[in-house]
C-alpha cells in the first residue's frame, strides 16, 4: 500500500515526505529513505505515473552540454578567450571553435572578441571537474552588439522562452525588441529604449509569477495594456525611434533553443 | 573581477538616458520608492532601516561614555562607521573596511558633523574627563545601488530615534532607556547626483553606478545650506555641471526629508 | 529563592515567538530572516561560485563556508567592534559543521558556497538563530539538502530544565546555569551541533536534549513554511491548476 503525500505541481521543500511505500520511484531532487521518498530540493513536485521528481525553482546556473548561453569575455589567453557564463565555472572558447575564419598564430585576438564583449555561444563539453568548452560555430551563435543585458533566475528560462518559443516571440512582437535568451539566465535585449523597459518588465513578471497558472494570458494582457497605453503618447519620441530602427545591423532573429517546459 | 561593459553597451544606456528612459522605467530625476522604519534593533539606542527600491541599509546608534578629546574638553564625540557586508553584495568581501566603505562613512559623517545636527557640547558630562560618544554603524543588507544616500538617511533617522540609556553611579544601564533624546539641531539630507554622458540622474541602479562619469554628493540642511560635498568618479565637472547638480540635489533633498 | 517560574511566563519547553521569512535579500542566491524572541538573524547564500584562493579548493566537492557576524550595535551591552574575533570565528566553524551533514555539494567541485549570517539584535541564542536562518537560505538557493537543520538552545536555570534561554536566564546568578545550544536533523534523528557551558548532570542534559528535539521539530515546520510562503499566491492556492 503506497500513499502519495503531496499533490502534483505543489511547492515542496527539503526534508518533506513526498510518498510512502515502494510503488513510487525517486527522481531528480528526491531520495529514498527506507520506504519513504523525501524531497532534497526546493521546487515543484512533478508526478509522472509512478515517478516523482522536483522541478527546481531557484539556484545558480550549472553548465550543461549543448546549452546555448550568453557569456562575457573576461580574459584572453594564448589559446583563446575565457568567458564568464553566469556560473561558478567559466567557459573556455579556443581558437579553432571561435570563428569559421583561420586565425593565424600570434594574431591579435581582441580583433575577434575583446574584453567585455558578450557572446552567444554553445557549450560543447563539460567535464566531471566542470571544465567548460564553448563554441561559436552554429546557427545563431555570434557576438552581441549594443543592447541591454539582464540577468534572471536560470530556472525560469524555459518559461520565458515558452512552448516552441511562444512566450519570447510574443514579447518580441509586442515590444518590437530583439531578444536573445541564454540558458544561463542572461538575456540580451535591443530596441527602442521605452520598449526595452516594457520587455524587461514583462520578463520580470514571468520570473516572479511563472509558477502560477494562466501565465501566457496574463503576460499577453500585461504587454497589450502597456503597449497600447504607450502608443497613445508615443509621438514625442517617435523621431528618435525611427532613427534607431533603421540603424541596427539586421541580424537573423534567432534565439538559442526554443525549448519549452 | 573588474571588467566593465564595452563601449557599445555603455553608449546604448546613454542613448536611452538621452531620451529620459532608465531600465526600470524611471525618469532621470526620480527616486525609487523610499521607506524608513525606526526602532528596528532593540540592542541599539537608536536604529532605522531604510529601503530605497531593493536597496536596504540598517543604521544603529550605540551611546557609550568615554574621555573627551584633549583639545575639546567640553565636547562629546560622534563617530560614523560603514560595514559593506558581504551579505549584501556578491562583490563585497569580509575583512577590514574597503576604501569605498571608508569614503561612504566619511561623507555621511561630514554631513552630520558639519551641519551641527548634533550639538556635541550637550554630550559633555564632566569637562575634560567624561562625555558621551555616539557611535553610528551603518550595515548594508542589500546593495541595489545608491548606498550613500540611503546610508545618510538611515543615519539621521537612527539618530532621531536615539534614547539615552540610564546612567547612574558612573555605570550605563543599557537595558533601561530613558526618555532623553539626542536633540537634533538640524536635519541634513544627502543626495548624490550622477553624471553619465551629458545626463544627470539620481538614485542609480547598479548598472548606472558601474558606468557613471562623475558624481557629486550634496548634503543640505532644511534651509538649503550646503553642509558637505564630495565629488567622485573619473571625469571632471564644469562649474555649470556643479551648479545644476546642486539644484537637482536641493530639490530632491526636500522630497526625501519628508520621510524622516 | 529558586527559579521555578520563567520570568516571561513561558512553559519550560516553550520557545520564544518565532518568525521566519525566505528570500529577503534580492542580491543573494538564497536568503532568509529568522527571529526568535529578540534575537534576529539574516542569512544570505552566494554560490556555488569560484573559490579563491585556489589552495582552498576541493576537487571532489564544493566547500561550505559560513561567516557569522554580529552587527556592532547588536550586543546587549557595549558596542561590538566590527570584524571577526575569536568568538565569531568559532561560531562560524560550528555553524558549518552543523549544516554539512545535510548538504550535498558533490556537484560543485572546486567551488564554494558562502553563507553570511548577520545579526542586527541579539538576546541569547544567536548561533542557533543563525543556523536556522542559514538552513532556510541554503534551501532557498536551490541546493540539495536531506533536510533543513533546526537549532535551539536548551539548558538549566537553577533547577529547571528549559528550552530557548534568553539573556536574562543565561545571566541568572542565584543558582547554576547551563546553556546547551543544539542543532537537530529531524530526517535522521541526529544532533549536529552540541556545545555546553555551565554545570549540568548527564541526566539533566539528556532530558534537555529531548526537549530541544521536540522544539526543533516545531522550528522545522516554521522553516519549511517560510520557504513555501515565498511561492504561495496571496489570492489563493496556486496548486489548483
Amino acid at each position: 500500500m503506497s500513499k502519495l503525500e503531496i499533490k502534483d505541481k505543489q511547492v515542496v521543500v527539503p526534508g518533506e515526505m513526498l510518498a510512502e511505500g515502494m510503488d513510487y520511484l525517486p527522481g531528480f531532487g528526491t531520495y529514498r529513505d527506507k520506504d519513504k521518498i523525501i524531497a532534497n530540493r526546493l521546487g515543484i513536485a512533478d508526478i509522472q505515473g509512478r515517478a516523482l521528481k522536483i522541478i527546481p525553482l531557484s539556484g545558480r546556473y550549472i553548465p550543461k552540454n549543448n546549452d546555448v548561453v550568453i557569456g562575457k569575455v573576461f580574459d584572453i589567453t594564448f589559446s583563446g578567450w575565457r568567458l564568464d557564463i553566469n556560473s561558478a565555472y567559466s567557459g573556455m572558447l579556443i581558437l579553432k571553435d571561435a570563428t569559421t575564419e583561420y586565425i593565424a598564430r600570434g594574431a591579435d585576438l581582441t580583433q575577434y572578441y575583446s574584453l567585455g564583449d558578450y557572446l552567444v555561444c554553445k557549450i560543447t563539453n563539460v567535464t566531471s571537474q566542470k571544465l567548460v568548452d564553448l563554441s561559436m560555430k552554429g546557427p545563431g551563435l555570434k557576438k552581441l552588439g549594443k543592447g541591454r543585458i539582464i540577468s534572471v533566475n536560470p530556472h525560469k528560462v524555459p518559461r520565458i522562452i515558452g512552448k516552441q518559443g511562444s512566450m519570447v516571440n510574443m514579447i518580441k512582437n509586442l515590444t518590437k525588441c530583439w531578444v536573445i535568451v541564454g540558458q544561463n539566465g542572461l538575456i540580451w535585449l535591443q530596441g527602442k529604449p521605452s520598449e526595452e523597459v516594457i520587455a524587461i518588465k514583462a520578463i520580470r513578471k514571468i520570473e516572479s509569477e511563472s509558477h502560477l497558472p494562466g501565465l501566457t494570458e496574463r503576460i499577453k494582457a500585461f504587454l497589450e495594456s502597456i503597449v497600447s497605453d504607450k502608443s497613445k503618447k508615443q509621438d514625442t519620441t517617435k523621431q528618435d525611434a525611427t532613427k534607431q530602427d533603421t540603424k541596427p545591423d539586421k541580424r537573423p532573429d534567432t534565439k538559442p533553443e526554443g525549448e519549452s517546459q | 573581477m573588474v571588467i566593465t561593459m564595452n563601449n557599445e553597451f555603455k553608449n546604448h544606456i546613454i542613448q536611452a538616458l538621452d531620451m529620459n528612459v532608465r531600465s526600470d522605467g524611471r525618469k532621470l530625476d526620480e527616486f525609487r520608492e523610499i521607506s524608513v522604519t525606526t526602532d528596528v534593533s532593540k540592542t541599539a539606542e537608536g536604529s532605522a532601516i531604510v529601503k530605497v527600491g531593493d536597496t536596504v541599509v540598517i543604521a544603529g546608534v550605540k551611546l557609550d561614555i568615554g574621555a573627551p578629546f584633549p583639545d575639546r574638553p567640553d565636547e562629546g564625540a560622534i563617530m560614523v562607521n560603514v560595514e559593506l557586508l558581504p551579505l549584501s553584495n556578491p562583490d563585497f568581501e569580509p575583512g577590514p573596511p574597503s576604501i569605498e566603505a571608508i569614503e561612504l562613512a566619511r561623507v555621511v559623517d561630514r554631513g552630520i558633523r558639519e551641519s551641527r545636527a548634533i550639538d556635541v557640547k550637550k554630550l559633555a558630562i564632566k569637562k575634560g574627563e567624561k562625555c558621551w560618544l555616539a557611535q553610528i554603524d551603518i550595515c548594508t543588507i542589500n546593495d541595489a545601488g545608491s548606498l550613500l544616500d540611503a546610508s545618510a538617511l538611515a543615519t539621521i533617522a537612527a539618530l532621531k530615534n536615539t534614547r539615552f540609556p540610564a546612567y547612574e553611579n558612573e555605570e550605563i544601564d543599557y537595558k533601561n532607556k530613558t526618555d532623553k533624546t539626542l536633540e537634533l539641531e538640524k536635519i541634513p539630507v544627502s543626495v548624490t547626483v550622477f553624471k553619465i554622458g551629458k545626463n544627470y540622474l539620481v538614485d542609480p541602479l547598479k548598472e548606472e553606478e558601474k558606468n557613471y562619469d562623475a558624481r557629486l554628493t550634496v548634503a543640505l540642511t532644511e534651509d538649503n545650506t550646503l553642509c558637505a560635498l564630495q565629488k567622485g568618479g573619473e571625469l571632471p565637472l564644469t562649474t555649470d555641471d556643479i551648479s545644476r547638480m546642486i539644484d537637482i540635489a536641493s530639490e530632491k533633498a526636500a522630497e526625501i526629508r519628508k520621510y524622516i | 529563592m529558586t527559579y521555578e517560574k520563567r520570568h516571561d511566563q513561558r512553559r519550560p519547553e516553550e520557545t520564544r515567538v518565532i518568525e521566519a521569512k525566505a528570500g529577503v535579500i534580492p542580491n543573494a542566491d538564497g536568503s532568509a530572516y529568522f527571529k526568535i524572541g529578540n534575537t534576529v538573524a539574516y542569512a544570505a547564500v552566494y554560490g556555488p561560485r569560484d573559490l579563491h584562493p585556489k589552495f582552498m579548493q576541493d576537487p571532489s566537492k564544493g566547500v561550505l563556508r559560513c561567516n557569522y557576524n554580529m552587527m556592532p550595535f547588536s550586543g546587549m551591552g557595549d558596542r561590538v567592534r566590527p570584524g571577526a574575533n575569536r568568538r565569531s570565528k568559532e561560531i562560524s566553524m560550528v555553524t558549518e559543521k552543523a549544516i554539512l551533514p545535510v548538504i550535498d555539494l558533490s556537484d560543485y567541485p572546486n567551488a564554494v558556497v558562502d553563507v553570511f549570517i548577520e545579526l542586527p539584535q541579539t538576546d541569547a541564542g544567536s548561533r542557533c538563530a543563525g543556523i536556522c536562518a542559514a538552513s532556510i537560505a541554503l534551501a532557498d538557493a536551490g541546493l540539495s539538502m536531506k533536510d533543513l537543520v533546526s537549532a535551539v538552545s536548551v539548558g538549566k536555570v537553577d533547577k529547571m530544565i528549559v528550552v530557548d534561554l534568553d539573556y536574562e536566564e543565561e545571566a541568572y546568578d542565584d543558582g547554576p546555569v547551563a546553556d546547551v545550544p543544539i542543532a537537530y536533523i529531524s530526517a535522521t534523528d541526529e544532533i549536529s551541533l552540541l556545545q555546553m557551558d555551565g554545570e549540568i548532570t548527564k541526566e539533566e542534559l539528556m532530558k534537555g536534549i529531548e526537549m530541544g528535539k521536540k522544539a526543533c521539530l516545531k522550528i522545522n515546520e516554521i522553516q519549511k513554511k517560510a520557504l513555501k510562503d515565498r511561492f504561495n499566491n496571496p489570492n489563493g492556492d496556486h496548486n489548483e491548476q
